[in-house]
C-alpha cells in the first residue's frame, strides 16, 4: 500500500506537466482537431507566425478568429472576408478544403513584412491555387496581418431577356413492338485523331463533332491494339473533353495511355458513343482576352464572361494547342474556382508543358458550365 | 422443378413413336395443307373408340374420337406454322399422316424504318424492312406484294412495291430535299404500319454575318443560316465567333435562335472576327469603329 503513494504521485505530477507544455506549445494537429480559440495561445510575436496563425484560421474555417485578427478589418465586413475566400455564390471554392499554404518571404524590416502566400485548395477536381500578397505590420510586441479584399464585384439590378432553348426527349416504351421506331442517337464523328509518345506514355489527341441537330452526351474510348491484333490498354477520355455536345459542336479529346509504348502498337481502336439528352441552349459563356504565355510556365489564360442572366457554378475549361500545320499538339483543361455571375469576368487558366510550346503556333478554348439551379 | 413444355412434347413424342412402331400403320386421310387457325375435319373409318394425337413445333394435342366419325378441329386449335405429325391410335390398327400448317392471311406487320433522323436529300438514306405475319405470329412464306409510300406535306410521294421473300421485304428510299417530318407507311391489303422520319438540314450554306457597333463592344450576327437546299438550320446550332486581336482571342459559342446567332464581342480597333459552325467557315471580318 505504501510503496503505491509515491508512484501516484509521479504519474499525477507528470501528467500534470505533460498538459501544462501541451497547452503552451500545442502541435498544428492539436491546434486543428481542439477548434477555434487555441490560436491564441500561440502568440503572433513574428510575422511569420502571425502569417501562419491567419493560415491556420481559415484552414480550420473559422472566419470570426479569423477576421478578428486583422489589421485592417474596419474596411470590410467579416461576411465580405468569408466571400472572399468561399464565394458568393456555390462554386469549387464553397466545398473546398484548404489542404495547405507555402509562404515566400517578399519584404520584410522591423516593423513590416510582406509575403506572397499560395493557398491549395483542395477540390473535387484537383488543386486548386490561390495566390495572396500578405502585409503583416507590429502592433506593439505583436504582429498583425491585412487581408487584401477582392470584392466579389455586384451585378446592378436588371432584367436580361433570355429565349431558353432546350431539347426533351421521348424514348419508346416497354411494352412497344420489337419492330417499333425508337429515336436515333445522334450522329457523332471524329473529326481528328493524332496519337504520339510522350515521357513514357502513349497521347491520342483529336476532336469529336455532333453533326447530328440534337444535343449529345458523348464518349470517347480508345484501345491500343498491338500487331497480334490483342489488346494493350483501353482508355477514354473522362475529363479531358466536354461530354454534352449542342449541334454542331466540337469538343477536343485527349486519351492517356500511362506506361505503353507507340512501337508497340499497330492499330488504334476509336470507340466513340453518343447518346440523346436533354439539354438547354443557355448560359453563353465567352472567353476574353485569350492569352498564350510563353516559358518558363506556359500557359493560357483568359477570362470567362457569362453572357445570360443565369449563374454558373462550375466551369469546365479545355484548350486545344495546335502547330503549324492544324494538327492538335495538346489538350489541357482547367476549371474557374468562383461562380460565374452575370457580365462578370472571372479568370482561368490552362497549362501546356515546357516541351510542346514552342511547337504551338494557335489555339481554341471551349467552356463547359454546370449551374444548379439549371432548369432541366 | 420447372415444367420444361419442349421436354414434355419430346417425351411425349418419342413415347407416341415407341407405341405406334410395334402396331399396325396405315395412312390417315387428313388434308395436306391446312391455314392456321382455320376449323377442318378429319374422316375416320371402323369402329370403336380410338385417340388421335397431333405432334408439331410447339404444340401437341389429343382428341379422344369414335372411328367411323369425322374429327372436327375448331378454329384456333392448331394455330403453329409447321409441319405436323398426327397419329390415330384404335384398338386394332393405327393410322398416320404427315402434314402442314401454313400461316393464315397477313394480320400483323414489323414495320423496321432507319433512321429515325437524317439529312435532307440522302440517295438510299433511309431503308424500310417489313416482316409480313398473320394472326398468330406466323410468318407468312408466301410471297406477298407490300406497298411502301413515303410522304411529307405537299410534296409528291415516293412509293415502291416489292413482294416478300421468305415472308420479309425491304427497301431504299431518297430522303427529300425539304426538311420536314415524313410520313412512312407499309401496307399488305388493309393491314397498314406508320413510322415518322424526320428529315432535318444538312451542313449549313454561305455562312456570313455582319458587325456593327453597340456601346463599347461589337454586335455580331450571322444571316439566317440555311442549308445548300434553302432549308433553315434547326436553332441550337451552335455557331462560333473568334475575334482575334495582337495575339489575343476572344471566342464564343452561341446557339442559333431564331435562325440567326448573335453575341458582344471586345469592340477593338483592327481586330479581326471570324464565325464558323461545325467544320463550316464562314466570312472573315477586320473590325473598324
Amino acid at each position: 500500500m505504501n510503496a503505491g503513494r509515491p508512484l501516484a504521485f509521479i504519474v499525477t505530477a507528470m501528467t500534470g506537466t505533460l498538459v501544462f507544455i501541451g497547452t503552451l506549445f500545442p502541435t498544428s494537429s492539436a491546434v486543428a482537431s481542439a477548434g477555434s480559440g487555441t490560436a491564441l495561445l500561440r502568440p503572433p510575436s513574428s510575422p511569420e507566425v502571425a502569417v501562419e496563425t491567419l493560415a491556420e484560421q481559415i484552414g480550420r474555417k473559422d472566419w470570426t478568429a479569423a477576421y478578428e485578427g486583422l489589421t485592417d478589418k474596419n474596411e470590410f465586413t467579416e461576411q465580405d472576408f468569408v466571400h472572399d475566400l468561399i464565394g458568393t455564390h456555390p462554386s469549387l471554392r464553397s466545398y473546398a478544403t484548404l489542404d495547405g499554404f507555402d509562404l515566400h518571404p517578399l519584404h520584410v524590416s522591423a516593423d513590416e513584412a510582406r509575403f506572397r502566400v499560395n493557398f491549395r485548395w483542395s477540390t473535387v477536381v484537383g488543386t486548386l491555387h490561390d495566390v495572396r500578397d500578405l502585409r503583416a505590420t507590429r502592433v506593439g510586441n505583436q504582429w498583425q496581418v491585412a487581408w487584401p479584399l477582392v470584392k466579389e464585384p455586384k451585378v446592378p439590378p436588371q432584367v436580361i431577356a433570355v429565349n431558353y432553348l432546350r431539347w426533351d426527349v421521348v424514348y419508346r416504351g416497354p411494352e412497344d413492338d420489337w419492330g417499333a421506331q425508337d429515336v436515333e442517337s445522334p450522329h457523332v464523328r471524329i473529326v481528328d485523331m493524332h496519337p504520339f509518345e510522350r515521357g513514357g506514355e502513349v497521347v491520342l489527341l483529336g476532336e469529336l463533332l455532333n453533326e447530328d441537330v440534337v444535343p449529345a452526351f458523348v464518349t470517347v474510348k480508345a484501345t491500343l491494339l498491338a500487331k497480334n491484333g490483342a489488346a494493350i490498354a483501353t482508355e477514354d477520355a473522362f475529363d479531358k473533353m466536354s461530354h454534352v455536345l449542342l449541334p454542331k459542336q466540337v469538343t477536343p479529346f485527349r486519351i492517356d495511355f500511362q506506361n505503353a509504348r507507340l512501337s508497340d502498337v499497330d492499330n488504334i481502336r476509336m470507340d466513340p458513343s453518343s447518346s440523346l439528352v436533354a439539354a438547354s441552349a443557355d448560359p453563353v459563356v465567352e472567353i476574353e482576352d485569350q492569352k498564350l504565355n510563353g516559358l518558363p510556365e506556359p500557359s493560357l489564360t483568359g477570362k470567362l464572361v457569362n453572357q445570360s442572366g443565369q449563374i454558373v457554378n462550375i466551369a469546365h475549361v479545355l484548350s486545344t494547342f495546335y502547330d503549324s500545320t492544324g494538327q492538335p499538339v495538346w489538350v489541357s483543361d482547367g476549371y474557374a474556382d468562383r461562380a460565374l455571375l452575370p457580365e462578370t469576368p472571372v479568370p482561368f487558366a490552362t497549362s501546356l508543358p515546357s516541351d510542346l510550346s514552342n511547337r504551338v503556333s494557335s489555339y481554341r478554348v471551349v467552356a463547359s458550365t454546370y449551374s444548379s439551379s439549371r432548369f432541366q | 422443378m420447372r415444367f420444361r413444355p419442349t421436354l414434355s412434347l419430346a417425351v411425349w413424342g418419342v413415347a407416341i413413336l415407341v407405341t405406334f412402331a410395334s402396331a399396325q400403320i396405315v395412312p390417315l386421310a387428313i388434308p395436306q395443307h391446312v391455314e392456321a387457325g382455320s376449323t377442318f375435319s378429319v374422316s375416320t373409318e371402323g369402329s370403336g373408340k380410338a385417340v388421335l394425337y397431333i405432334v408439331g413445333p410447339g404444340q401437341a394435342l389429343r382428341h379422344d374420337v369414335q372411328l367411323g366419325e369425322k374429327i372436327e378441329f375448331a378454329p384456333g386449335e392448331l394455330h403453329n406454322a409447321g409441319h405436323y405429325s398426327a397419329f390415330l391410335v384404335g384398338p386394332s390398327s393405327t393410322q398416320t399422316a404427315e402434314f402442314d400448317v401454313i400461316a393464315a392471311q397477313p394480320s400483323t406487320l414489323s414495320f423496321l424504318a432507319k433512321p429515325s433522323r437524317l439529312p435532307v436529300d440522302s440517295h438510299a438514306g433511309i431503308s424500310g424492312v417489313v416482316y409480313v405475319f398473320d394472326a398468330f405470329r406466323n410468318l407468312v412464306l408466301v410471297p406477298t406484294d407490300v406497298s411502301f409510300e413515303l410522304s411529307q406535306g405537299r410534296g409528291a410521294a415516293q412509293t415502291r412495291t416489292v413482294a416478300t421473300n421468305n415472308g420479309v421485304v425491304w427497301v431504299k428510299l431518297d430522303s427529300a430535299s425539304q426538311a420536314g417530318t415524313a410520313q412512312f407507311l407499309a401496307r399488305v391489303g388493309g393491314v397498314a404500319e406508320k413510322r415518322v422520319i424526320q428529315q432535318v438540314p444538312g451542313e449549313p450554306c454561305n455562312l456570313r454575318m455582319s458587325a456593327h457597333k453597340s456601346g463599347a463592344w461589337v454586335e455580331v450576327e450571322t444571316e439566317p443560316l440555311r442549308d445548300c437546299k434553302g432549308n433553315a438550320v434547326p436553332d441550337g446550332t451552335i455557331v462560333t465567333f473568334i475575334e482575334r486581336n495582337n495575339g489575343a482571342e476572344s471566342t464564343v459559342d452561341v446557339p442559333l435562335k431564331r435562325g440567326v446567332a448573335r453575341t458582344n464581342l471586345p469592340a477593338n480597333d483592327g481586330a479581326t472576327i471570324s464565325v464558323a459552325t461545325g467544320v463550316v467557315m464562314g466570312n472573315e471580318i477586320r473590325w473598324r469603329p
